[in-house]
């Protein structure tokens, strides 16, 4: 009989030979319904494992029981691309000895390939699975329970980590193709009861914002690529998924309609709305790191022309083969933009970390064009700041910042400004925006922050951007 | 001045939630979202308005949602007149 | 003209970024009675306040009979407000005694003449002594159609093609242009048919009026379309206003475009489109001139 990997959670991490001290990771594709970092290290903490280093691609609110494996020494250290809730306030008031080190995607990916993140074992978890390891996101059977398209983020991982685990809750017959991750790089497999709470991986339809001042947005958003000089036959785009980006889309869509436009490919993470787009034959082909609803991931799993890619192959810095250098226009969001065009996506106005870095210093740098759309105020939090609280995506590689007030174009790229003028749309200072801010809102008192560092942003170079410090309360 | 217990505002965003209570001397109880940034501010703007009413002694519970400074006096005089049972406007 | 509950600071705050002509904050039928002194102050602060980028500021206060309406007339006139709108104006009396309430609180600041009135008409009484109220004050800007009241009035209901409104609709374009003052229409409620919403501006247009009365800012797009003037119509409209400044220059009376005689009428018209083309953001202001 052929020799199974088919173990037990405790029988795989014994096999992997991992030690105290040793770094372990995860991808994050089920989002805010994943199990497997709660599992997992909860049985490493059953087993006595102590001082390891948590590599995830990101973290989100339901990983807050790290916080007690944090206290109990179990986990030690973490990188990430984000940390969100209760886990990301208490590391912000300084629970962790050893700062948490933030990596965007593009960044993650360079530094796992070039071995400066090394990693000893990763537990990947998988929507379905054979017996020898060959792993995907999309259901295969009737029994599939989850699904999350796309294991771009964990696909470095796979390749790269000593000894990988795969957990999934659908075991299915040999062979499992199309495959995300090779049962060449898979030394065990581990049946779960469940990887992810599906309702939480991913929505199911397509929600428009109804929110005013977000449609508002997209209006301008939509109207900044339309007359950008980058709206021609053979675009490419990348959007997140914030409501005035995804409603954007809806307006460039009538405009790709009217003036008989296409794009070549749309990147990134991929929603329904390009998928719609790209089933009208608007979009060529859709490259997907992170399917980011239901229809999405049946897309991938369905349509030749909707393509995984790894982290490495979407964003890294040191491959010029990588997706984001063929990346036009990218649409983006932001915490904080300060007057020089620095973004912040990770620390709230609060100093309390609440967010994650993902593609954003990625696209930002190597698209031809970066816009970001923020509202000038959330409440009575700045959005438009003098200075950002911490630096996430340098200000030379940001092109367009929208807001409800006006648009802010990087002076470093005059011939975008003139075209937008030309087009009747309201071209303002940014020093004027961070003006009107505090206009309204008056001159906030700065964040009590502590001497200790509790975060280090790394920039997609591998170099030290910036520091996080603890908030005092 | 002679205070009932009386309350103006709600809980959502960009609103403040003051409810007044009899006290000794100027007290404010302060929960907001951005305390860290405008709370000395929002409190500021609180006594002010009080002692612009000639209030000088109550308790002040508020519950701050990202109000503006023009939102957080308009709140606050709602809240005294209800209090005090003395409009600002002419009969 | 747009309006905004007068107990939701955080849609005040931010009402004027969507850029509606004007802003009308309601202290009548959106605020229940319990609010109504809460309601008043938050709209007097934020008047005093909050920087509107020059949008002309409404407020809808309660009918001078209840225990409300004087005490929202002195609330904001001391704040400033450009224009008080009356709501369920019946007769030419009601006018007037709002404007001595206001001449009263403006007397007391020192600044006679300073606040506009705006009538609502929302009954068939209204609708009758519509001229009469269109020229009962110096201070009447326009007049407007409720049609929520006006139709229960009627002892019938709104239906999508407005055949209950037309009589208003027409009375108040009619007495409106008869006066020389503005007149806007009723608001459309069902915020997720554009289709029908597109429809009643499109005869709201026709009919005379010179505004629709929105309650999101969704509807703004829309109706800033239809209002819109053609490029054609712009184009036109300047050519006639350059020929008779053209024409003013060299003093002479007679002029002419593309060999017609222009008289008044188009040159009323011709002004009146490149004001709306300017409003509706199409032209440039310095263009025009």
């Amino acid at each position: 009989m052929r020799n199974t990997k088919v173990v037990t959670l405790e029988e795989a991490i014994r096999r992997s030979g991992l030690k105290d001290g040793m770094t372990i990771s995860f991808h994050h594709h089920f989002r805010g319904g994943d199990k497997v970092v709660n599992l997992v290290v909860a049985k490493l903490a059953e087993m006595g494992f102590k001082n390891l280093h948590l590599a995830a691609s990101s973290l989100s609110d339901v990983h807050a029981p790290l916080i007690d494996h944090i206290k109990n020494g179990v986990i030690t250290k973490i990188s990430t691309s984000g940390l969100r809730g209760d886990l990301a306030n208490e590391i912000s008031h300084g629970l962790m000895k050893e700062p948490v080190v933030f990596r965007s995607h593009g960044g993650r990916g360079s530094a796992i390939a070039s071995g400066e993140l090394h990693i000893d074992v990763a537990f990947l978890g998988a929507s379905s699975c054979d017996e020898l390891g060959n792993a995907s996101g999309c259901p295969r059977s009737e029994n599939a329970k989850s699904i999350c398209g796309s294991l771009g983020y964990a696909l470095p991982d796979a390749r790269y980590a000593d000894h990988v685990v795969v957990l999934t809750d659908d075991l299915v017959a040999y062979p499992n193709v199309p495959k995300s991750i090779s049962a060449c790089d898979v030394e065990s497999v581990v049946v779960v009861d469940s990887v992810g709470d599906s309702s939480k991986i991913s929505s199911g339809a397509i929600r428009d914002s109804k929110n005013p001042r977000d449609i508002l947005l997209a209006k301008q958003a939509a109207k900044v690529i339309i007359n950008s000089g980058y709206f021609k036959d053979g675009f490419s785009i990348q959007t997140g998924t914030g409501g005035a980006s995804l409603a954007a889309v809806k307006y460039i869509r009538e405009s790709m309609l009217e003036k008989g436009i296409k794009a070549s490919f749309a990147l990134g993470g991929i929603t329904a709305h390009m998928v719609k787009l790209h089933e009208e034959g608007l979009i060529g082909r859709l490259v997907d790191v992170q399917s980011f609803d239901k229809v999405a991931a049946e897309s991938i799993a369905n349509d030749q022309m909707h393509q995984e890619v790894s982290a490495v192959e979407y964003a890294s810095a040191d491959h010029i083969g990588s997706a984001v250098h063929a990346l036009d226009i990218v649409i983006l969001s932001a915490l904080e933009v300060d007057v020089d065009f620095n973004v912040n996506v990770l620390v709230g106005s609060d100093g309390i970390i609440r967010g994650a870095i993902g593609g954003h210093p990625d696209t930002a740098e190597d698209s031809a064009l970066s816009i970001i759309v923020c509202p000038l105020l959330r409440g009575r939090i700045p959005c438009v700041v003098p200075k950002v609280t911490t630096l996430i995506t340098p200000g030379k590689g940001v092109d367009v910042v929208v807001t409800e007030y006006g648009i802010a174009v990087n002076p470093a790229r005059p011939e975008i400004a003139d075209r937008l003028k030309a087009a009747g749309l309201k071209v303002v200072d940014i020093h004027d925006l961070a003006a009107k801010a505090r206009s309204i809102i008056g001159e906030p008192d700065a964040l009590p922050f502590g001497d200790r560092v509790v975060g280090i942003v790394m920039d997609r170079h591998g170099k030290v951007l910036d520091k996080i410090h603890n908030i005092l309360d | 001045m002679e205070i009932k217990n009386a309350v103006a505002g709600t809980l959502e965003s960009g609103d403040i939630m003051v409810q007044i209570a009899p006290g000794e001397g100027l007290q404010v109880d302060l929960q907001s979202s951005v305390a860290a940034q405008f709370g000395r501010q929002i409190k500021a703007v609180i006594t002010e308005t009080l002692t612009g009413l000639g209030i000088d002694n109550a308790y002040v519970k508020a519950t701050d949602k990202g109000a503006l400074d023009c939102t957080i006096r308009a709140r606050v005089t709602a809240a005294a007149v209800r209090a005090t049972g003395k409009d600002v406007w002419k009969d | 003209m747009m309006f905004v509950p007068g107990n939701n600071p955080g849609m005040m705050a931010d009402a004027h970024i969507y850029g509606p002509d004007s802003i009308m904050l309601d202290l009548e039928d959106s605020v229940t009675m319990a609010e109504k002194d809460a309601a008043r102050l938050l709209v007097h602060n934020a008047l005093k306040s909050i920087d509107f980028g020059g949008t002309e500021m409404v407020v809808r206060i309660n009918p001078l009979n209840t225990p409300y309406g004087k005490k929202d007339v002195e609330a904001v006139v001391k704040a400033g407000v450009d224009v008080i709108r009356m709501p369920k104006t019946e007769t030419a009396d009601e006018v007037r005694e709002l404007e001595a309430e206001i001449v009263k609180v403006e007397t007391e600041l020192g600044c006679v003449g300073r606040t506009l009135i705006m009538a609502a008409i929302e009954s068939a009484l209204g609708v009758v002594n519509a001229y009469e109220i269109a020229t009962a004050s110096k201070r009447m800007m326009g007049i407007a159609l409720g049609a929520e009241d006006y139709s229960a009035n009627l002892k019938t209901q709104r239906t999508p093609g407005g055949a209950e409104l037309l009589l208003a609709r027409e009375s108040i374009v009619v007495a409106a242009r008869a006066a020389g003052i503005a007149c806007f229409d009723t608001v459309y409620s069902n915020l997720d048919d554009m289709e029908t919403f597109r429809k009643e501006v499109e005869l709201i247009k026709t009919l005379g009026f010179d505004g629709k009365s929105i309650i999101n800012p969704r509807q703004i797009e829309v109706v800033n379309e239809v209002f819109a003037p053609s490029q054609k119509d712009i184009d036109k409209a300047l050519r006639i206003i350059a020929a008779i400044k053209e024409a003013q220059a060299k003093g002479s009376g007679v002029i002419a475009v593309n060999g017609k005689m222009v008289d008044r009428p188009v040159v009323i018209r011709a002004e009146r489109t490149v004001a709306l083309a300017i409003a509706s953001g199409i032209l440039d202001k310095e263009e025009a001139l």
